[in-house]
Protein backbone atom coordinates (compact mmCIF):
# COMPACT_ATOMS: atom_id res chain seq x y z
CA UNK A 1 0.00 0.00 0.00
CA UNK A 2 0.97 3.08 -0.93
CA UNK A 3 1.53 5.84 1.94
CA UNK A 4 -1.13 8.89 1.87
CA UNK A 5 1.15 11.92 1.82
CA UNK A 6 -2.27 14.27 2.64
CA UNK A 7 -6.18 13.34 3.35
CA UNK A 8 -9.22 15.28 3.27
CA UNK A 9 -12.70 13.66 4.78
CA UNK A 10 -15.68 15.15 3.87
CA UNK A 11 -14.44 18.81 3.72
CA UNK A 12 -16.76 21.94 3.52
CA UNK A 13 -16.42 25.62 3.27
CA UNK A 14 -19.76 27.53 3.18
CA UNK A 15 -19.45 31.25 1.71
CA UNK A 16 -23.53 32.61 3.31
CA UNK A 17 -25.51 30.11 1.06
CA UNK A 18 -22.69 29.20 -1.03
CA UNK A 19 -20.81 25.68 -0.88
CA UNK A 20 -18.02 26.91 -2.36
CA UNK A 21 -16.26 23.47 -1.10
CA UNK A 22 -19.22 20.77 -0.54
CA UNK A 23 -18.26 17.12 0.81
CA UNK A 24 -14.34 16.57 -1.03
CA UNK A 25 -13.07 13.88 0.00
CA UNK A 26 -9.73 13.60 -1.07
CA UNK A 27 -5.77 11.98 -0.81
CA UNK A 28 -2.93 12.66 -2.45
CA UNK A 29 0.11 10.11 -2.62
CA UNK A 30 3.54 11.42 -2.66
CA UNK A 31 5.17 11.64 -6.04
CA UNK A 32 2.16 12.15 -8.27
CA UNK A 33 1.96 15.36 -9.79
CA UNK A 34 -1.61 16.05 -9.88
CA UNK A 35 -3.94 18.98 -11.58
CA UNK A 36 -6.99 20.37 -10.27
CA UNK A 37 -9.12 21.63 -13.28
CA UNK A 38 -12.40 23.40 -13.00
CA UNK A 39 -14.00 26.07 -14.25
CA UNK A 40 -14.37 29.66 -12.50
CA UNK A 41 -15.96 29.15 -9.07
CA UNK A 42 -16.28 25.75 -8.87
CA UNK A 43 -14.20 25.64 -5.37
CA UNK A 44 -10.52 24.71 -6.59
CA UNK A 45 -8.50 27.79 -4.78
CA UNK A 46 -11.49 27.14 -1.34
CA UNK A 47 -10.08 23.80 -1.58
CA UNK A 48 -6.09 24.39 -1.76
CA UNK A 49 -7.38 27.46 0.92
CA UNK A 50 -8.56 24.72 3.52
CA UNK A 51 -6.38 22.38 2.82
CA UNK A 52 -3.04 24.92 3.51
CA UNK A 53 -4.70 27.02 6.60
CA UNK A 54 -5.78 30.27 5.16
CA UNK A 55 -9.09 28.63 5.70
CA UNK A 56 -10.52 26.66 8.12
CA UNK A 57 -13.34 23.98 7.53
CA UNK A 58 -16.91 24.42 8.58
CA UNK A 59 -16.77 20.58 8.84
CA UNK A 60 -14.28 17.68 7.81
CA UNK A 61 -10.39 17.06 8.40
CA UNK A 62 -7.45 17.60 6.57
CA UNK A 63 -4.54 14.94 7.26
CA UNK A 64 -1.00 15.14 6.64
CA UNK A 65 0.80 12.19 6.97
CA UNK A 66 -2.24 10.49 9.53
CA UNK A 67 -1.66 13.94 11.82
CA UNK A 68 -5.07 15.85 11.71
CA UNK A 69 -3.95 19.11 11.01
CA UNK A 70 -7.82 20.59 10.41
CA UNK A 71 -7.28 23.07 12.70
CA UNK A 72 -3.41 24.23 12.40
CA UNK A 73 -2.79 27.63 11.33
CA UNK A 74 -0.99 28.24 8.37
CA UNK A 75 2.47 28.77 9.17
CA UNK A 76 2.22 25.30 11.36
CA UNK A 77 1.46 23.55 8.35
CA UNK A 78 3.88 25.22 6.22
CA UNK A 79 6.63 24.01 9.08
CA UNK A 80 5.25 20.27 8.89
CA UNK A 81 6.08 20.77 5.01
CA UNK A 82 3.21 22.07 3.31
CA UNK A 83 3.81 25.16 0.71
CA UNK A 84 1.77 26.89 -1.33
CA UNK A 85 1.49 29.99 -3.62
CA UNK A 86 -1.17 32.34 -4.46
CA UNK A 87 -3.33 32.94 -7.77
CA UNK A 88 -2.61 36.77 -6.86
CA UNK A 89 0.98 37.30 -6.51
CA UNK A 90 1.94 37.04 -3.04
CA UNK A 91 5.31 38.26 -2.63
CA UNK A 92 8.19 40.82 -0.84
CA UNK A 93 8.00 43.64 -3.24
CA UNK A 94 10.18 45.75 -1.94
CA UNK A 95 12.75 43.46 -0.73
CA UNK A 96 15.38 41.86 -2.93
CA UNK A 97 15.02 38.61 -4.72
CA UNK A 98 17.42 37.18 -2.48
CA UNK A 99 15.63 38.85 0.77
CA UNK A 100 12.62 37.01 -0.90
CA UNK A 101 14.00 33.76 -0.86
CA UNK A 102 16.09 33.78 2.37
CA UNK A 103 12.72 34.67 4.08
CA UNK A 104 11.77 30.80 3.85
CA UNK A 105 15.35 29.43 4.03
CA UNK A 106 15.62 31.28 7.53
CA UNK A 107 12.51 29.69 8.71
CA UNK A 108 13.06 26.63 7.65
CA UNK A 109 16.30 26.64 10.13
CA UNK A 110 14.19 28.49 12.60
CA UNK A 111 16.52 31.33 12.77
CA UNK A 112 13.50 34.60 12.15
CA UNK A 113 13.92 35.63 16.03
CA UNK A 114 17.52 36.08 16.11
CA UNK A 115 17.56 39.86 16.37
CA UNK A 116 21.63 40.02 17.60
CA UNK A 117 23.16 38.38 14.84
CA UNK A 118 24.19 39.83 11.13
CA UNK A 119 21.84 38.68 8.49
CA UNK A 120 25.24 38.22 6.48
CA UNK A 121 26.13 35.48 9.31
CA UNK A 122 23.53 33.30 8.45
CA UNK A 123 25.91 31.65 5.56
CA UNK A 124 23.60 28.16 5.77
CA UNK A 125 20.05 30.39 4.88
CA UNK A 126 22.29 32.19 2.37
CA UNK A 127 23.62 29.05 0.53
CA UNK A 128 19.99 27.90 0.45
CA UNK A 129 19.01 30.68 -1.29
CA UNK A 130 22.19 30.54 -3.56
CA UNK A 131 20.48 27.12 -4.14
CA UNK A 132 16.91 27.97 -5.12
CA UNK A 133 18.16 31.53 -7.13
CA UNK A 134 19.55 28.98 -9.15
CA UNK A 135 17.39 26.73 -9.56
CA UNK A 136 14.92 29.40 -10.78
CA UNK A 137 17.28 31.63 -12.78
CA UNK A 138 17.38 34.49 -10.68
CA UNK A 139 20.73 34.55 -9.41
CA UNK A 140 21.69 37.02 -11.73
CA UNK A 141 19.28 40.00 -10.24
CA UNK A 142 19.76 38.61 -6.77
CA UNK A 143 20.08 42.16 -5.51
CA UNK A 144 17.62 43.57 -7.35
CA UNK A 145 14.47 44.85 -5.68
CA UNK A 146 11.57 42.45 -6.75
CA UNK A 147 9.00 45.77 -7.84
CA UNK A 148 11.67 46.14 -10.49
CA UNK A 149 11.11 42.77 -11.94
CA UNK A 150 8.78 41.51 -14.98
CA UNK A 151 5.82 39.57 -14.49
CA UNK A 152 6.90 36.20 -15.22
CA UNK A 153 10.07 36.97 -13.05
CA UNK A 154 8.38 37.40 -10.39
CA UNK A 155 6.17 34.42 -10.65
CA UNK A 156 9.29 31.80 -10.98
CA UNK A 157 10.13 33.90 -7.54
CA UNK A 158 7.01 32.98 -5.71
CA UNK A 159 7.61 29.71 -7.21
CA UNK A 160 10.90 29.84 -5.08
CA UNK A 161 10.09 31.47 -2.17
CA UNK A 162 7.21 28.44 -1.94
CA UNK A 163 10.01 25.50 -2.53
CA UNK A 164 12.77 27.22 -0.31
CA UNK A 165 10.75 25.80 2.56
CA UNK A 166 12.06 22.51 1.22
CA UNK A 167 8.08 21.51 1.22
CA UNK A 168 7.14 17.83 0.65
CA UNK A 169 3.58 19.13 -0.98
CA UNK A 170 3.27 22.21 -2.74
CA UNK A 171 0.42 23.81 -3.92
CA UNK A 172 0.56 26.41 -7.13
CA UNK A 173 -2.55 27.99 -7.65
CA UNK A 174 -2.10 29.18 -11.38
CA UNK A 175 1.57 29.52 -11.39
CA UNK A 176 1.58 30.62 -15.05
CA UNK A 177 -1.13 32.92 -14.88
CA UNK A 178 -0.48 35.94 -16.87
CA UNK A 179 2.61 34.58 -18.89
CA UNK A 180 4.05 34.97 -22.24
CA UNK A 181 3.99 31.22 -24.13
CA UNK A 182 7.84 31.56 -23.55
CA UNK A 183 7.67 32.37 -20.00
CA UNK A 184 4.75 30.09 -19.69
CA UNK A 185 7.14 27.27 -20.73
CA UNK A 186 9.83 27.98 -18.80
CA UNK A 187 7.97 28.16 -15.65
CA UNK A 188 6.11 24.47 -16.47
CA UNK A 189 9.71 22.93 -17.36
CA UNK A 190 10.89 24.37 -14.09
CA UNK A 191 7.89 22.65 -12.25
CA UNK A 192 8.96 19.45 -13.92
CA UNK A 193 12.05 19.45 -12.80
CA UNK A 194 11.73 20.53 -8.84
CA UNK A 195 9.33 17.71 -8.94
CA UNK A 196 11.01 15.17 -10.17
CA UNK A 197 14.70 16.14 -8.08
CA UNK A 198 13.25 17.50 -4.68
CA UNK A 199 10.88 14.96 -4.24
CA UNK A 200 8.42 17.49 -3.49
CA UNK A 201 4.71 16.21 -4.53
CA UNK A 202 3.31 19.38 -6.63
CA UNK A 203 -0.62 19.80 -6.93
CA UNK A 204 -0.97 22.70 -9.47
CA UNK A 205 -4.64 24.38 -9.79
CA UNK A 206 -4.36 25.32 -13.79
CA UNK A 207 -6.72 26.76 -16.32
CA UNK A 208 -3.99 25.83 -19.77
CA UNK A 209 -5.16 22.78 -20.90
CA UNK A 210 -2.70 21.90 -22.53
CA UNK A 211 -0.34 22.02 -19.75
CA UNK A 212 -2.31 20.23 -17.60
CA UNK A 213 -2.43 17.17 -19.95
CA UNK A 214 1.22 17.01 -20.47
CA UNK A 215 2.76 18.45 -17.35
CA UNK A 216 0.05 16.12 -14.43
CA UNK A 217 0.43 12.22 -13.87
CA UNK A 218 -3.35 12.99 -12.14
CA UNK A 219 -6.54 15.26 -12.85
CA UNK A 220 -8.96 15.93 -10.18
CA UNK A 221 -12.01 17.63 -12.14
CA UNK A 222 -14.39 20.28 -9.58
CA UNK A 223 -17.64 21.21 -10.59
CA UNK A 224 -19.70 23.82 -7.80
CA UNK A 225 -17.41 22.41 -4.88
CA UNK A 226 -17.78 19.00 -5.50
CA UNK A 227 -15.05 16.36 -7.18
CA UNK A 228 -16.26 15.34 -10.38
CA UNK A 229 -14.08 12.99 -12.06
CA UNK A 230 -10.64 12.42 -10.75
CA UNK A 231 -7.88 9.85 -12.24
CA UNK A 232 -5.25 9.78 -14.85
CA UNK A 233 -4.88 12.27 -18.11
CA UNK A 234 -6.24 9.39 -20.31
CA UNK A 235 -9.54 8.25 -17.92
CA UNK A 236 -10.43 12.22 -17.88
CA UNK A 237 -10.22 13.03 -21.81
CA UNK A 238 -12.42 10.42 -22.11
CA UNK A 239 -14.69 11.25 -19.23
CA UNK A 240 -18.10 11.73 -21.07
CA UNK A 241 -19.29 14.09 -17.81
CA UNK A 242 -16.07 16.21 -17.77
CA UNK A 243 -16.47 16.85 -21.58
CA UNK A 244 -19.71 17.79 -21.47
CA UNK A 245 -19.09 20.36 -18.53
CA UNK A 246 -15.97 21.43 -18.66
CA UNK A 247 -13.27 20.46 -21.44
CA UNK A 248 -15.55 20.57 -24.75
CA UNK A 249 -15.00 18.36 -27.06
CA UNK A 250 -12.18 19.82 -28.59
CA UNK A 251 -9.16 18.00 -26.43
CA UNK B 1 30.35 30.86 2.00
CA UNK B 2 29.17 33.74 3.66
CA UNK B 3 31.17 36.27 2.30
CA UNK B 4 30.76 36.05 -1.69
CA UNK B 5 26.82 35.50 -1.72
CA UNK B 6 26.81 38.56 0.64
CA UNK B 7 23.92 40.94 0.44
CA UNK B 8 25.90 44.08 -1.64
CA UNK B 9 23.22 46.56 -1.04
CA UNK B 10 23.73 46.30 3.18
CA UNK B 11 27.47 46.20 2.36
CA UNK B 12 27.42 49.70 0.49
CA UNK B 13 25.26 51.40 2.91
CA UNK B 14 27.02 50.46 6.22
CA UNK B 15 30.16 51.76 3.66
CA UNK B 16 33.07 54.17 4.37
CA UNK B 17 30.54 57.54 3.97
CA UNK B 18 28.44 56.16 6.64
CA UNK B 19 31.48 55.75 8.78
CA UNK B 20 32.80 59.14 8.03
CA UNK B 21 29.20 60.53 9.32
CA UNK B 22 29.00 58.40 12.44
CA UNK B 23 32.17 59.25 13.36
CA UNK B 24 31.87 63.29 12.46
CA UNK B 25 28.55 62.93 13.93
CA UNK B 26 29.59 61.39 17.31
CA UNK B 27 32.64 64.00 17.26
CA UNK B 28 30.54 66.73 17.03
CA UNK B 29 27.96 65.65 19.89
CA UNK B 30 31.33 65.57 21.92
CA UNK B 31 31.88 68.64 21.24
CA UNK B 32 29.09 70.36 21.63
CA UNK B 33 29.31 71.21 25.36
CA UNK B 34 32.15 73.26 25.01
CA UNK B 35 30.96 75.70 22.30
CA UNK B 36 27.06 75.41 22.74
CA UNK B 37 25.56 76.80 26.61
CA UNK B 38 22.98 75.01 28.84
CA UNK B 39 20.50 75.29 25.89
CA UNK B 40 22.05 73.90 23.17
CA UNK B 41 22.85 71.03 25.32
CA UNK B 42 18.98 70.90 26.57
CA UNK B 43 17.43 70.84 23.10
CA UNK B 44 20.32 68.55 21.51
CA UNK B 45 18.54 65.96 24.75
CA UNK B 46 15.50 66.60 23.85
CA UNK B 47 16.16 65.96 20.22
CA UNK B 48 18.07 62.55 21.35
CA UNK B 49 14.86 61.72 23.11
CA UNK B 50 12.58 62.11 20.22
CA UNK B 51 15.28 60.58 18.37
CA UNK B 52 14.54 56.98 20.52
CA UNK B 53 11.34 57.60 20.45
CA UNK B 54 10.87 57.70 16.97
CA UNK B 55 13.75 55.31 16.19
CA UNK B 56 11.21 52.62 18.02
CA UNK B 57 8.07 53.68 16.57
CA UNK B 58 9.83 53.26 12.80
CA UNK B 59 10.38 49.69 14.01
CA UNK B 60 6.86 49.10 14.37
CA UNK B 61 5.99 51.49 11.30
CA UNK B 62 8.52 51.66 8.61
CA UNK B 63 9.75 48.41 8.93
CA UNK B 64 7.04 45.69 10.20
CA UNK B 65 3.74 48.43 8.54
CA UNK B 66 1.86 48.84 11.69
CA UNK B 67 0.88 52.34 12.42
CA UNK B 68 0.60 52.90 16.69
CA UNK B 69 -1.27 55.89 17.31
CA UNK B 70 -0.55 55.10 21.17
CA UNK B 71 2.78 55.19 22.04
CA UNK B 72 3.14 57.91 24.06
CA UNK B 73 1.34 55.74 26.34
CA UNK B 74 4.55 54.21 26.71
CA UNK B 75 6.58 57.01 26.57
CA UNK B 76 4.93 58.21 29.96
CA UNK B 77 4.99 54.73 31.55
CA UNK B 78 9.05 54.75 31.41
CA UNK B 79 8.84 58.42 32.12
CA UNK B 80 6.52 57.82 35.29
CA UNK B 81 7.98 54.71 36.40
CA UNK B 82 11.92 56.31 35.98
CA UNK B 83 10.18 59.69 37.95
CA UNK B 84 8.86 57.25 40.80
CA UNK B 85 11.71 55.20 41.18
CA UNK B 86 13.85 58.47 41.63
CA UNK B 87 11.88 59.20 44.07
CA UNK B 88 11.88 55.85 45.56
CA UNK B 89 15.91 55.27 45.85
CA UNK B 90 17.79 58.27 43.77
CA UNK B 91 20.13 56.29 41.45
CA UNK B 92 19.75 57.14 37.66
CA UNK B 93 20.71 53.67 36.29
CA UNK B 94 17.98 52.27 38.81
CA UNK B 95 15.62 54.79 37.78
CA UNK B 96 15.97 54.79 33.60
CA UNK B 97 16.46 50.65 33.46
CA UNK B 98 13.53 50.77 35.52
CA UNK B 99 11.31 52.79 33.69
CA UNK B 100 12.09 51.11 30.38
CA UNK B 101 11.37 47.30 31.89
CA UNK B 102 8.10 48.87 32.57
CA UNK B 103 7.25 50.25 29.48
CA UNK B 104 8.21 47.17 27.91
CA UNK B 105 6.00 45.50 30.16
CA UNK B 106 3.41 47.59 29.57
CA UNK B 107 3.89 47.29 25.75
CA UNK B 108 3.97 43.17 25.83
CA UNK B 109 0.44 43.04 28.31
CA UNK B 110 -1.23 45.28 25.87
CA UNK B 111 0.58 44.20 22.52
CA UNK B 112 -0.97 40.96 22.92
CA UNK B 113 -4.40 42.45 22.44
CA UNK B 114 -3.14 44.89 20.25
CA UNK B 115 -1.84 42.97 17.33
CA UNK B 116 -4.52 40.82 17.20
CA UNK B 117 -5.67 43.41 14.40
CA UNK B 118 -4.04 45.28 11.38
CA UNK B 119 -4.25 48.56 9.59
CA UNK B 120 -6.47 51.32 10.90
CA UNK B 121 -7.97 48.50 13.40
CA UNK B 122 -4.64 48.38 15.44
CA UNK B 123 -4.11 52.08 14.83
CA UNK B 124 -7.23 53.09 16.31
CA UNK B 125 -6.70 50.31 19.35
CA UNK B 126 -3.34 51.90 19.78
CA UNK B 127 -4.99 54.81 20.52
CA UNK B 128 -7.69 53.67 22.80
CA UNK B 129 -5.22 52.30 24.87
CA UNK B 130 -2.34 55.35 24.47
CA UNK B 131 -5.41 57.44 26.23
CA UNK B 132 -6.45 55.11 28.66
CA UNK B 133 -3.09 55.60 29.91
CA UNK B 134 -3.30 59.35 29.63
CA UNK B 135 -6.79 58.94 32.03
CA UNK B 136 -4.07 56.73 34.46
CA UNK B 137 -2.04 59.39 34.48
CA UNK B 138 -4.69 61.91 35.23
CA UNK B 139 -6.88 60.76 37.36
CA UNK B 140 -4.64 58.08 39.56
CA UNK B 141 -3.86 61.14 41.76
CA UNK B 142 -2.68 59.28 44.44
CA UNK B 143 0.30 57.73 42.04
CA UNK B 144 0.73 60.01 39.59
CA UNK B 145 -0.17 63.55 41.14
CA UNK B 146 -2.78 64.13 38.93
CA UNK B 147 -2.71 67.04 37.38
CA UNK B 148 0.24 68.63 39.05
CA UNK B 149 1.99 65.40 37.94
CA UNK B 150 5.46 64.09 39.84
CA UNK B 151 7.77 66.74 41.00
CA UNK B 152 11.18 67.68 42.57
CA UNK B 153 12.49 64.34 40.94
CA UNK B 154 16.24 64.52 41.83
CA UNK B 155 18.92 64.37 38.61
CA UNK B 156 20.05 61.19 40.42
CA UNK B 157 23.64 60.32 40.67
CA UNK B 158 24.93 57.67 38.50
CA UNK B 159 25.88 54.91 40.77
CA UNK B 160 26.78 51.57 40.05
CA UNK B 161 27.51 50.26 43.64
CA UNK B 162 31.11 49.89 44.85
CA UNK B 163 32.14 50.46 40.61
CA UNK B 164 31.10 54.11 40.28
CA UNK B 165 29.08 56.88 41.55
CA UNK B 166 28.82 59.98 39.25
CA UNK B 167 27.34 63.48 40.15
CA UNK B 168 25.06 64.40 37.68
CA UNK B 169 23.70 67.65 38.69
CA UNK B 170 24.68 69.72 36.45
CA UNK B 171 23.41 69.68 33.13
CA UNK B 172 27.06 68.97 30.90
CA UNK B 173 26.90 65.55 32.81
CA UNK B 174 23.52 64.71 31.90
CA UNK B 175 23.81 65.30 28.32
CA UNK B 176 27.00 63.16 28.28
CA UNK B 177 24.81 60.88 30.04
CA UNK B 178 22.18 60.78 27.82
CA UNK B 179 24.05 60.67 24.35
CA UNK B 180 26.11 57.75 25.62
CA UNK B 181 22.70 56.08 26.43
CA UNK B 182 21.44 56.94 22.77
CA UNK B 183 24.10 56.44 20.93
CA UNK B 184 24.24 53.05 22.46
CA UNK B 185 20.56 52.10 21.96
CA UNK B 186 20.88 53.51 18.41
CA UNK B 187 23.34 51.08 17.90
CA UNK B 188 21.57 48.29 19.00
CA UNK B 189 18.09 49.27 16.95
CA UNK B 190 20.66 49.29 14.02
CA UNK B 191 22.38 46.07 14.45
CA UNK B 192 18.21 44.92 15.20
CA UNK B 193 17.19 45.86 11.73
CA UNK B 194 20.33 44.41 9.51
CA UNK B 195 19.74 40.80 11.57
CA UNK B 196 17.01 38.09 10.70
CA UNK B 197 14.52 39.82 13.16
CA UNK B 198 14.79 43.02 10.98
CA UNK B 199 14.03 41.23 7.88
CA UNK B 200 11.40 39.39 9.38
CA UNK B 201 9.61 42.55 10.23
CA UNK B 202 10.38 44.19 6.42
CA UNK B 203 8.87 40.45 5.42
CA UNK B 204 5.54 40.92 7.33
CA UNK B 205 5.42 44.87 6.51
CA UNK B 206 5.44 43.41 3.10
CA UNK B 207 3.21 40.73 2.90
CA UNK B 208 1.74 38.98 5.88
CA UNK B 209 -0.02 36.20 4.11
CA UNK B 210 3.47 35.18 2.23
CA UNK B 211 5.31 35.28 5.55
CA UNK B 212 2.85 33.33 7.05
CA UNK B 213 3.47 30.64 4.40
CA UNK B 214 7.07 30.50 4.97
CA UNK B 215 6.51 29.18 8.51
CA UNK B 216 6.36 31.97 10.40
CA UNK B 217 4.40 33.08 13.08
CA UNK B 218 3.40 36.41 11.97
CA UNK B 219 0.84 37.37 15.35
CA UNK B 220 4.36 36.33 17.61
CA UNK B 221 6.31 38.93 15.28
CA UNK B 222 4.00 41.87 15.58
CA UNK B 223 4.59 41.57 19.20
CA UNK B 224 7.90 41.50 19.08
CA UNK B 225 7.70 44.45 17.00
CA UNK B 226 5.49 46.43 19.33
CA UNK B 227 7.26 45.17 22.34
CA UNK B 228 10.48 46.74 21.04
CA UNK B 229 8.60 49.77 19.95
CA UNK B 230 7.53 50.01 23.44
CA UNK B 231 10.65 49.23 24.85
CA UNK B 232 12.50 52.30 23.10
CA UNK B 233 9.27 54.46 23.75
CA UNK B 234 9.71 53.92 27.49
CA UNK B 235 13.46 54.73 27.45
CA UNK B 236 13.00 57.68 25.70
CA UNK B 237 10.43 58.24 28.35
CA UNK B 238 12.79 57.33 31.02
CA UNK B 239 15.63 59.98 30.26
CA UNK B 240 12.97 62.73 30.67
CA UNK B 241 11.95 63.31 34.65
CA UNK B 242 15.86 63.75 35.28
CA UNK B 243 16.08 66.60 32.84
CA UNK B 244 12.96 68.37 33.68
CA UNK B 245 12.96 67.63 37.47
CA UNK B 246 9.16 66.60 36.81
CA UNK B 247 6.64 64.72 34.70
CA UNK B 248 2.70 66.06 33.88
CA UNK B 249 0.31 63.90 32.14
CA UNK B 250 0.59 65.47 28.75
CA UNK B 251 3.66 63.11 28.27
CA UNK B 252 0.68 60.71 27.72
CA UNK B 253 -1.45 62.87 25.73
CA UNK B 254 -2.55 61.13 22.08
CA UNK B 255 -0.42 64.39 20.58
CA UNK B 256 2.71 63.35 22.19
CA UNK B 257 2.37 60.23 20.08
CA UNK B 258 2.38 62.73 16.82
CA UNK B 259 5.93 63.29 17.51
CA UNK B 260 7.12 60.30 16.71
CA UNK B 261 5.31 60.43 13.66
CA UNK B 262 5.93 63.61 12.65
CA UNK B 263 9.77 62.98 13.04
CA UNK B 264 9.74 60.01 11.00
CA UNK B 265 7.43 61.08 7.92
CA UNK B 266 9.64 64.22 7.80
CA UNK B 267 13.51 62.33 8.42
CA UNK B 268 12.28 59.27 6.05
CA UNK B 269 10.17 56.11 6.96
CA UNK B 270 12.35 54.01 4.47
CA UNK B 271 15.95 54.46 6.33
CA UNK B 272 16.97 53.59 9.33
CA UNK B 273 18.49 57.16 10.27
CA UNK B 274 15.59 59.00 8.97
CA UNK B 275 13.71 59.29 12.62
CA UNK B 276 17.01 60.63 14.30
CA UNK B 277 17.06 63.14 11.65
CA UNK B 278 13.11 63.53 11.70
CA UNK B 279 14.24 64.02 15.51
CA UNK B 280 16.72 66.92 14.77
CA UNK B 281 14.89 68.37 12.11
CA UNK B 282 11.52 68.93 14.59
CA UNK B 283 13.09 70.76 16.92
CA UNK B 284 15.42 72.86 14.69
CA UNK B 285 11.82 73.89 13.01
CA UNK B 286 10.10 74.41 16.34
CA UNK B 287 13.11 76.43 17.61
CA UNK B 288 13.02 78.68 14.35
CA UNK B 289 8.80 78.60 14.58
CA UNK B 290 8.21 79.71 18.09
CA UNK B 291 10.22 82.82 17.81
CA UNK B 292 7.48 84.53 15.41
CA UNK B 293 4.23 82.74 16.25
CA UNK B 294 2.92 80.33 19.50
CA UNK B 295 1.16 78.18 16.56
CA UNK B 296 4.48 76.45 15.68
CA UNK B 297 2.08 73.00 14.97
CA UNK B 298 0.50 74.59 12.07
CA UNK B 299 3.81 75.36 10.54
CA UNK B 300 5.12 72.24 10.87
CA UNK B 301 1.99 70.33 9.83
CA UNK B 302 2.59 72.16 6.38
CA UNK B 303 6.02 72.00 6.21
CA UNK B 304 5.68 67.82 7.06
CA UNK B 305 2.23 67.55 4.36
CA UNK B 306 4.73 69.25 1.66
CA UNK B 307 7.29 66.69 2.49
CA UNK B 308 4.69 63.96 2.69
CA UNK B 309 3.53 64.39 -1.18
CA UNK B 310 6.54 66.06 -2.47
CA UNK B 311 8.97 63.13 -1.37
CA UNK B 312 7.68 60.20 0.42
CA UNK B 313 10.43 59.24 1.76
CA UNK B 314 11.02 62.18 3.85
CA UNK B 315 14.65 64.34 3.76
CA UNK B 316 16.71 61.30 3.48
CA UNK B 317 15.32 60.38 0.23
CA UNK B 318 16.53 62.86 -1.33
CA UNK B 319 19.87 62.23 -0.48
CA UNK B 320 19.23 58.19 -0.90
CA UNK B 321 18.13 58.73 -4.10
CA UNK B 322 20.72 60.31 -6.09
CA UNK B 323 22.70 58.03 -4.58
CA UNK B 324 20.65 54.87 -5.60
CA UNK B 325 20.40 55.97 -9.32
CA UNK B 326 24.63 56.52 -9.23
CA UNK B 327 25.05 52.46 -7.86
CA UNK B 328 22.54 51.69 -10.60
CA UNK B 329 24.70 52.81 -13.08
CA UNK B 330 27.65 51.44 -11.84
CA UNK B 331 25.88 48.23 -11.88
CA UNK B 332 24.64 48.65 -15.82
CA UNK B 333 28.16 49.66 -17.00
Amino acid sequence: MIPVLLEAQALRKTFGHLAAVDNVSLSLEPGVLTAIIGPNGAGKTTLINLLTGLLLPDTGTVRFKAEDISRLPAHARVRRGIARSFQIMTIFPSLTVQENILLPALARRGRNHRAFARLEGEGEAFGDAQEILGEIGLWEQRDVQVRALSHGDQRRLELGIAVATRPELCFLDEPSSGMNPIERQAVLGLIRKLSAERRTTFVIIEHDMDVVFSLSERIVVMNRGQVLADGTPAAIRENRAVRETYLGTEV
Amino acid sequence: MAADVMHAGAQARGGAGGRVAVGALVLALMLLPLVGGRYAQYVAIQVAILALFALGFNILFGYSGLLSFGQAGFYAVGAYGCAKLLLLKPSLLFGVIGGTALAGVAALALGVLCIRHTRIYFSMLTLAFGMMIFSLALKWRDFTGGDDGLVGIPRAPLEIPWVLSIDMASMGRYYYFVMAVALLAIAVAYRLVRSPLGLTFQGIRDSETRMAFTGVPVRRYRLIAFVVAGLYAGLAGALLPALENTVTPPVAHWSTSADPVLATLMGGVQSFAGPIVGAFLFFMIKDIIVRFTEYWLICLGVIVVVLVMGFRGGVLSLVEGRWRTRRRVEVES
